[in-house]
């Protein structure tokens, strides 16, 4: 059975939620896209039916929170609320009537990278934890480890221009946007690493090739369906 | 006796509960809440606040509770795709009191205002509450924010309140109605019971803040006449004068 973190969500009842909640996270460019379309792929040829989510895509404050995003003008407080509203949205009304409905579940991040994002800017751990409080426990969490040298050169395979927020350039940890990219990125990576084992993350060596990484995806994935 | 002195001495029996304090100091400014159900004549009762100190010659500043133009937008969206949930509902109106509250309440009392804030986080514990979030939830959500130097709930009986707004203005929201609840399907009974549950919210959380219970029935002039001689009992208003601001 399901089980919440720290306590149910309102009106929410847990027997009902018969579907699986798989979380892939990692940074930009550490090949989550690429191995979600495979997964899915995999479940789908064994009869399962699947549904995606990704962060930033609510149908509620989607559109404030990108133009929040383009303008830099909330606190770091505001701007964690906000992350928090889109997620809880899709949490939901994507991801629990999926669960319902005896779909898999297959989430491009989970609520660990905004928390991972809060407390490398300096967030209270205990505030962060008591709002995500209200979530699922999922039933598989993968976390590709990949080495922030590895992520900027994967940038450069997909964008012309490196991105703001990834760079981590509101932290002013450098005036060079490649320094603070890679500063930021290791931060998140340590960040990450210490919520494992408090999450029960599975680590994967992200820097090893596509069909690799699949593999031992799936094999998990394979025990939990059994 | 007169009722306001009634009211007076009800009031002072809740000061009690500052009597260890030290007088409040301006090293941080000073921050007021005024707190009750629609009607209950709370913001009229501290825009009277505001103009005694601002024309004694403090330094004040008033803050409203309103929704911003990005809150409007995602209630009405969230209300059209029938989207919002009570976590949901909770957290859009967080992340736009946090922004006030960075971007306004904080900085004042920075440096050194008086802040005079109609309707705080408790408004938000109360609706939040009644939508069924859990109470420590909520505390954790807003605990960002400074628990007020005084705090004045405006108490009324709400069905006193509910047809003080009926009276007044006959077109009730969506959600200020509680519609979202499934109280009741009719607006104005649903007005009603919602209503009635914030207020029995309120009470709980008066005790557990030690609000300053005002009794919002009397005439409007008696209870100012009784908050403004809190404040000044409670707050050092000298150390706020014009021109002390360091």
């Amino acid at each position: 059975m399901k089980r919440f973190y720290i306590e149910p969500l309102p009106k929410c009842n847990v027997n009902k939620l018969h579907g699986k909640l798989i979380v892939l996270e990692g940074s930009d460019g550490s090949g989550r896209t690429t191995q979600i379309a495979k997964i899915k792929n995999w479940l789908e040829g064994k009869g399962y039916a699947v549904v995606n989510c990704e962060l930033a895509r609510s149908q509620l404050v989607g559109p404030e929170l990108e133009l929040a995003r383009r303008g830099n003008v909330l606190g770091p407080t505001t701007l964690s609320l906000f992350y928090a509203t889109d997620f809880m949205d899709q949490f939901e009304n994507v991801i629990i009537p999926a669960l319902r409905a005896g779909f898999i579940v297959l989430a491009d991040r989970y609520f660990y990278t905004l928390m991972a994002r809060d407390l490398v800017r300096g967030a209270d751990p205990k505030w962060v934890q008591n709002i995500y409080g209200v979530t699922l426990i999922p039933d598989l969490v993968f976390y590709l480890n990949v080495s922030p040298r590895r992520l900027i050169e994967r940038r450069w395979q997909k964008a012309d221009t490196m991105d703001y927020w990834e760079s981590g350039m509101d932290m002013g940890l450098s005036r060079d946007w490649a320094i603070s990219f890679l500063i930021y990125q290791q931060r998140l990576r340590k960040v990450f690493l210490k919520l494992q084992d408090k999450y029960g993350f599975i680590v994967v060596n992200g820097n090893k090739s596509i069909d690799s990484i699949t593999h031992d995806i799936v094999t998990r994935i394979e025990k939990l369906l059994t | 006796m007169h009722a306001g002195q009634i009211s007076y001495l009800s009031c002072a029996r809740k000061l009690k509960n500052y009597m260890n304090r030290t007088k409040l100091k301006n090293t941080s400014g000073i921050l007021i809440a005024a707190e009750g159900l629609d009607g209950s004549g709370k913001s009229t009762q501290l825009y009277l606040v505001k103009r005694w100190l601002e024309l004694s010659g403090h330094h004040v500043y008033l803050t409203e509770w309103n929704s911003s133009v990005m809150v409007r937008q995602a209630i009405k969206r969230g209300k059209k795709k029938n989207l919002l949930t009570p976590t949901t509902f909770s957290l859009v109106h967080a992340v736009d009191f946090s922004d006030r509250y960075h971007r306004q309440i904080q900085p004042l009392l920075k440096t050194g205002y008086i802040a005079l804030a109609d309707r705080y986080i408790f408004t938000a514990f109360a609706r939040d509450a009644v939508r069924g979030c859990s109470n420590a939830w909520l505390r954790n959500l807003y605990s960002f924010a400074k628990v007020p130097d005084l705090t004045f709930y405006f108490k009324l009986p709400s069905k006193v309140a509910v047809e003080r707004i009926l009276s007044n203005r006959p077109k009730i929201k969506y959600y200020e109605a509680g519609m979202d609840l499934n109280l009741h399907p009719e607006v104005y009974d649903s007005f009603r019971i919602y209503q009635t549950k914030i207020g029995a919210e309120y009470d709980r959380l008066s005790q557990e803040f030690n609000f300053i219970e005002i009794d919002a029935t009397l005439p409007i002039e008696i209870q100012q006449e009784t908050i403004r001689a809190i404040i000044a009992e409670k707050i050092d208003l000298a150390s706020f004068k014009n021109g002390e601001v360091v």
